[in-house]
C-alpha cells in the first residue's frame, strides 16, 4: 500500500502559540486515519494546511504526489474538504450547490449535472433537491456539505469533524455514508473528538495534543496500551465501599481503586467473565447491596485520559457529546447509549462498555476516577 | 481550456451563484431600491423646499447626488456579502476548490454592479416622476451611467477588502455606514458647496463623490445654462478626475483584494 498522505515535521506558529510543533504522520491509500485531539489540540490546522488553505511555517507535507506547499493547484484538484460547519449556500437548492461545486471543479455542464444526481440520490437527498439549502436540517446540510465535496471523486477526502453538532440518528447516517466511501476506495482523513466515531471508522489513529502526536496505532493497539479490563462495582451504601474492596483486592492485579463519592470499587483484573463471577462469589456472604456490576472494557475515552490527562471533550459544552459507548457495544448500541448517561459539559462519563451483568444506571461522574488512572497508568 | 477562459468561466460560475440569491431573497433588492426612491422623495419635497439653486430645479440638481450616493451604498453589499460567505466557511471551501484565485471577487463584485443597475433604474424612473430630466444625447447620458457604475464597481473592490478585514456582516456594516454616510455628505450631493466653511469646502470639492456627482451633472445635463462649475480644478475636470479615481482604486484595490482573499482564514 502506497501512502496517498505524508506528512513530516510539520510546523504551525500563530502569533503566540504553537499549534504545530512537528507533526507527523501517513495515510496508506484506501484507508481512514482518525486525526484526535481535543479542541486546539490542532487537528484543523493540520487539515487546513493539507487542504492548502494555510502555509506551514515548516515540514512537508505531499497528498496524492504533490507538495501542498509548492503545488497547491494540483492538490486541489485531489481532494476534497467538509469542514467543521456545513460550508452551503443557503440561497441555492442542494442541486445548484452540487453543479456550481461541480463547475469550480472544471467537470463541465452535463458532467455536473449528471455527479450532482447521482449524489444527491445517493446522500438521500433527492427530495430536496430543489428546495434551497436554507431548509434543510443540519443533517441533510451536512450530507450536502460532504456530497459537494465528493463531485469531482477526489481520491482524497478531509473530513474535520463531520459529525459535530448533529442529533445521534443523523451522526449514525453520516458513519453509514462514510463507511460506504471507504468501500469505494477514498482515502479519508477524519478529525474528530468523538473517540466512537473514530474507533467505528478509523483503521488507524494519530493523537495528537498542544500540538505533537501523543499516540498513534489501530485502536486495539491504543487501547491495548492503556491497559486492560477492570471491574466495577457501585454499592447502595458508603460504608460498604471499604468492605467489597478489601473482598475483591486478590484478584485484582493492581490494588483497587476506592470512589467514595460514587460509591464505586474499580479493578484492573486480566481474564474475562469468570472473573466476574469470581467477584460476585466473594461478595455473597457480606450483605453488600449492590447497585451496578461491571467488566469494562478500555475505551477510547480511556485512552485519551490516560495520555492527555483531560477527557476529548473537556471545555466544548457540546450539549451532545457522545460518551464514549465502546468496544463491542459500539456497533449496535450506537450514540443513543452513550447519550442516555449524559456527559454534561463538565464530566465526560465514559460509561459505556461494560459488558457482563451490569444493570447500568445512569452512571455517575465515572471520570472523576478515571482522571486519577492518569497517574497510574501513564506518566 | 486556457487560463484566462477557465478564469472567467469561475467567475461567471461565481455571478450566477450571486445573482441567484438576488432572486431567492427578494427582500435584497425591495430594500436597496426602497431606501433610494424614500430619499429621492425627502430630499425633493422635505430639503428640496427649503434648498434654491441658482438656475435649475432642485430636482434636477439632486437626482444626480442621489445616483452618486446610492451606488456607493450599493457597492458595500460586496463586502457585507464577502463578510458573510467568510463566516459561513464558503470562502474556505473555495479556496480549497482548483478554481480560479480571482473568481470569487470578480463574480462578487460583477454580480454587485448587476444588483446597482436594478437600483439605478429605479431611481432613474422614480426621478423622472418628480421633475428630473435628461438633457444630453443618448451617449452622454449612457456615459453618465456608465461613470456612476464604473465608480460604484471601483469601490466595490475597497469594500472587498474592509469586509475581508473586519469578517462579520453585521461589524461591517456598521463601519461602513461611519465612513460612506459623511462621504457621500461632506460633498456637492446634495447642496451646493458654495457656503461650506473653506477647510471642509476643499474637502467637499476634491471628494471623487463630488466630482462624480459633478461628472453625472454635466453628462445629464443637470446644470444650469451657461454657468461656469465651481472654482476647483477637480470639479473643472469632473469627468477626467473622476475617471482617475476608478482606474486608480482599481490598480490598487484589485491585486490588493485577492492577495487578502488568498491569505484569508477562518479565525
Amino acid at each position: 500500500m502506497t501512502d496517498i498522505i505524508e506528512v513530516e515535521g510539520l510546523l504551525k506558529r500563530f502569533k503566540e502559540t504553537t499549534a504545530l510543533a512537528g507533526v507527523d504522520f501517513t495515510v496508506p491509500q484506501g484507508t481512514v486515519l482518525g486525526l484526535l485531539g481535543p479542541n486546539g489540540a490542532g487537528k484543523t490546522t493540520a487539515v487546513r494546511i493539507l487542504a492548502t488553505l494555510l502555509p506551514a511555517d515548516g515540514g512537508r507535507a505531499v497528498v496524492a504526489g504533490y507538495d501542498v506547499a509548492t503545488q497547491p493547484a494540483q492538490v486541489r484538484s485531489r481532494i476534497g474538504l467538509t469542514g467543521q460547519y456545513a460550508a452551503v449556500d443557503e440561497y441555492l437548492t442542494g442541486a445548484e450547490n452540487l453543479e456550481m461545486i461541480g463547475r469550480l471543479y472544471r467537470l463541465g455542464r452535463s458532467e455536473s449535472r449528471r455527479r450532482a444526481g447521482d449524489l444527491l440520490e445517493r446522500f438521500d437527498l433527492v427530495d430536496a433537491a430543489g428546495r434551497p439549502a436554507k431548509t434543510y436540517s443540519g443533517g441533510m446540510r451536512r450530507r450536502l456539505d460532504i456530497a459537494a465535496s465528493l463531485i469531482a471523486r477526489p481520491p482524497v477526502l478531509f473530513l474535520d469533524e463531520p459529525t459535530t453538532g448533529l442529533d445521534p440518528r443523523s451522526r449514525q447516517d453520516m458513519w453509514e455514508f462514510i463507511a460506504a466511501l471507504v468501500q469505494d476506495g477514498t482515502t479519508i482523513l477524519l478529525t474528530t473528538q468523538y473517540l466512537e466515531e473514530a474507533d467505528r471508522l478509523a483503521d488507524s489513529m494519530v493523537v495528537i495534543d498542544h500540538g505533537t502526536v501523543i499516540a498513534r496505532g489501530t485502536g486495539d493497539q491504543l487501547k491495548a496500551a492503556v491497559g486492560g479490563q477492570r471491574l466495577e462495582f457501585t454499592v447502595a451504601d458508603a460504608a460498604m465501599v471499604a468492605v467489597v474492596a478489601e473482598r475483591l483486592a486478590p484478584l485484582g492485579i493492581e490494588p483497587p481503586r476506592v470512589d467514595q463519592q460514587t460509591r464505586t470499587v474499580t479493578l484492573p483484573v486480566s481474564g474475562g467473565a469468570e472473573v466476574l463471577a469470581t467477584a460476585l462469589a466473594r461478595l455473597d456472604g457480606a450483605a453488600v447491596e449492590l447497585v451496578d456490576v461491571g467488566l469494562r472494557r478500555p475505551d477510547l475515552d480511556d485512552v485519551f485520559l490516560a495520555l492527555t490527562g483531560h477527557a476529548a471533550e473537556d471545555g466544548t459544552g457540546t450539549p451532545d457529546a457522545t460518551s464514549g459507548t465502546s468496544g463491542a457495544n459500539s456497533t449496535d448500541g450506537g450514540p443513543a447509549g452513550g447519550r442516555g448517561t449524559g456527559s454534561g459539559p463538565g464530566g465526560p462519563a465514559p460509561g459505556g462498555g461494560t459488558a457482563g451483568a451490569g444493570v447500568r444506571p445512569a452512571a455517575p461522574a465515572t471520570g472523576r476516577h478515571a482522571a486519577a488512572e492518569t497517574e497510574g497508568a501513564h506518566r | 481550456m486556457s487560463a484566462v477562459t477557465a478564469a472567467l468561466a469561475d467567475g461567471v460560475t461565481i455571478t450566477k451563484r450571486n445573482l441567484i440569491k438576488v432572486k431567492r431573497v427578494p427582500d435584497l433588492i425591495v430594500f436597496s431600491t426602497l431606501s433610494p426612491i424614500m430619499f429621492v422623495l425627502l430630499f425633493r419635497y422635505v430639503f428640496g423646499s427649503a434648498i434654491a439653486v441658482q438656475g435649475i430645479s432642485y430636482a434636477e440638481f439632486l437626482l444626480p447626488g442621489i445616483f452618486a450616493q446610492t451606488v456607493i451604498f450599493g457597492s458595500t453589499v460586496t463586502g457585507a456579502s464577502l463578510a458573510e460567505d467568510l463566516q459561513k466557511g464558503l470562502i474556505d471551501r473555495f479556496r480549497s476548490l482548483p478554481m480560479a484565485r480571482s473568481a470569487v471577487l470578480v463574480g462578487r463584485t460583477v454580480a454587485d454592479i448587476g444588483l446597482n443597475v436594478i437600483t439605478v433604474l429605479v431611481m432613474s424612473i422614480t426621478g423622472l416622476l418628480v421633475g428630473w430630466r435628461i438633457h444630453t444625447s443618448f451617449p452622454e447620458a449612457l456615459a453618465g451611467y456608465l461613470l456612476l457604475l464604473g465608480f460604484a464597481f471601483a469601490m466595490s473592490w475597497v469594500m472587498a477588502i474592509v469586509g475581508l478585514l473586519v469578517r462579520t456582516p453585521e461589524v461591517f456594516n456598521n463601519a461602513t455606514f461611519i465612513v460612506v454616510f459623511p462621504l457621500t455628505f461632506i460633498a456637492n450631493t446634495f447642496v451646493p458647496t458654495n457656503n461650506f466653511p473653506s477647510v471642509l469646502r476643499a474637502i467637499a470639492d476634491w471628494n471623487p463623490v463630488s466630482t462624480l456627482t459633478q461628472a453625472a451633472r454635466n453628462l445629464f445635463g443637470n446644470v444650469p445654462p451657461r454657468q461656469a462649475t465651481g472654482g476647483a480644478w477637480s470639479l473643472q475636470h469632473a469627468e477626467l478626475y473622476t475617471l482617475f479615481w476608478v482606474v486608480g482604486m482599481l490598480v490598487v484595490f484589485v491585486p490588493l483584494a485577492v492577495r487578502m482573499y488568498l491569505r484569508t482564514a477562518v479565525r
